[in-house]
């Protein structure tokens, strides 16, 4: 190793100042035991720092090291001597003392834990029951839902007209529960495609001569109406229904190139 | 030197007071020396610098030489300490024109009483500001190689070669 070359680096500046890591000051130290040129140049800059310091020292504390030393008895632990030869059970007394507060400690951690484990568990089984409920409580509002549903298509002044599919969809079908009474009409589109991103069906009352057409409602949430049927006020004195596929939003009159199903009531 | 430092920091380890008053009379004018250079308050520092020795007496078991010489390990306590003081609120409120100004702060007349401004100057003399600044960083604020590199942007061999360059003027001007 060219020694000239590593005091003439500087690192052994950094050395003294503390700017290296403990790996590069046990190297340099390792150099240094092995170089004395590198051990004097040590020495060397640190005199300079030193005398640099001490050039900046605004004179020592009042009493210097006696203040220092007469803390430093300070922190002498307590045990006068003659008490300790009376009585060496005290410290016995301590150490027991601690050891029976650490098992405590450790049991109470271990009791912590376990309590910790069976709040958890018990938060999963609320949880759980939690979801049960919810679900049976669907159900059964599913249930009542569709019970309405079929007291009002069983009604007796009910209605009952097929939608057939027309040349734009021959596939799709219908179908229409009219009860005059009420004005109201339920629709059951089982049979027709999801409309495309974009489009909604339209619902028209017809009367037939002449052909007038009369928007009785949009079925805007299709695709999320799980049962498929739809309820729709009707004051109209209808002799036919039609389903149409339109633009969101629905259309003043109906895209006849666009009738998907339709059906006329029966005498 | 007529006593071995690497003995009296064992002897100081192994809590010997008298070893510890010897290491004392060694450094204390260096530590409170550098701890007014930082904070620039001749009667705080003086406070201060009895508080890092009894630091320094209370952590002598975690000093080993991967911390590197012995008075850098003390001189780091110092820094660290003054440089919290520094930090701390109570001394910004009480000194509300503080500013983290380079060691020379303390050459001007309001601080020239007590220190030995003449040896300062007499070390100082033709020392450019650039190193003063790396001297500031690297000896008074405790900057690594690394961090003295980034603060100044430039690269650590700069640094190296510019702090043995800074150093070698104040030797020819101690005589050192």
């Amino acid at each position: 190793m060219d020694v000239k070359k590593y005091i003439a680096s500087g690192i052994l500046e950094l050395y003294v100042s503390g700017g290296l890591s403990p790996e590069e000051n046990l190297e340099v130290q390792h150099y240094a035991i092995k170089h004395p040129e590198i051990q004097e140049e040590i020495e060397a800059i640190e005199k300079a720092i030193l005398r640099l310091t001490a050039a900046a020292s605004p004179g020592l504390p009042e009493n210097g090291f006696t203040s220092i030393r007469s803390e430093l008895d300070d922190v002498i632990p307590f045990a006068p001597s003659a008490s300790k030869k009376k009585t060496p059970w005290i410290h016995y007394l301590g150490w027991a003392a601690s050891l029976i507060f650490a098992i405590g400690l450790i049991w109470v951690y271990l009791e912590n834990q376990d309590l910790k484990t069976e709040v958890q568990m018990v938060n999963g089984q609320k949880q759980q029951l939690e979801e049960e409920i919810l679900n049976a409580r669907e159900l059964v509002a599913d249930k009542d839902a569709i019970e309405t549903m079929l007291n009002k298509l069983r009604n007796r002044d009910i209605t009952v007209i097929p939608l057939g599919g027309q040349t734009i969809a021959p596939e799709s079908y219908a179908r229409a529960y009219w009860n005059k009474k009420e004005k109201k009409v339920y629709l059951d589109v089982q049979g027709l495609p999801d409309p495309p991103s974009g489009y909604t069906y339209q619902v028209w009352s017809l009367k037939l001569d002449p052909l007038t057409p009369t928007s009785i409602g949009i079925l805007d949430d299709f695709v999320s109406n799980e049962t498929a049927i739809f309820e729709l006020s009707n004051p109209n004195e209808s002799e036919a229904f039609g389903i149409t596929l339109e633009p969101k939003g629905g259309s003043e009159t109906p895209t006849l190139e666009q009738l998907y199903t339709l059906g006329a009531v029966g005498p | 030197m007529a006593v071995n430092i690497d003995t009296l920091v064992s002897q100081f380890q192994q809590k010997d007071k008298s070893a510890f008053e010897a290491l004392y009379s060694m450094y204390a004018e260096n530590i409170c020396g550098v701890i007014h250079a930082i904070i620039k308050d001749q009667e705080r520092a003086q406070e201060l610098c009895h508080d890092v020795f009894m630091k320094i007496w209370d952590k002598s078991a975690t000093y080993d030489t991967s911390k590197g010489r012995f008075f850098t390990w003390i001189l780091n306590i110092a820094r660290n300490t003054a440089i919290d003081e520094l930090r701390s609120k109570a001394y910004k409120n009480q000194k509300k024109n503080l500013q983290m100004d380079s060691f020379v702060g303390i050459l001007t007349p309001e601080h020239e009483m007590n220190i030995d401004t003449i040896g300062l100057q007499s070390l100082l003399k033709g020392i450019k500001e650039k190193c003063i600044q790396l001297i500031d960083l690297l000896y008074f604020k405790g900057y690594t190689q690394k961090e003295a590199a980034e603060k100044l942007k430039k690269p650590v061999g700069t640094i190296k070669t510019r702090i043995r360059a800074c150093i070698s003027e104040i030797r020819k001007n101690g005589g050192l």
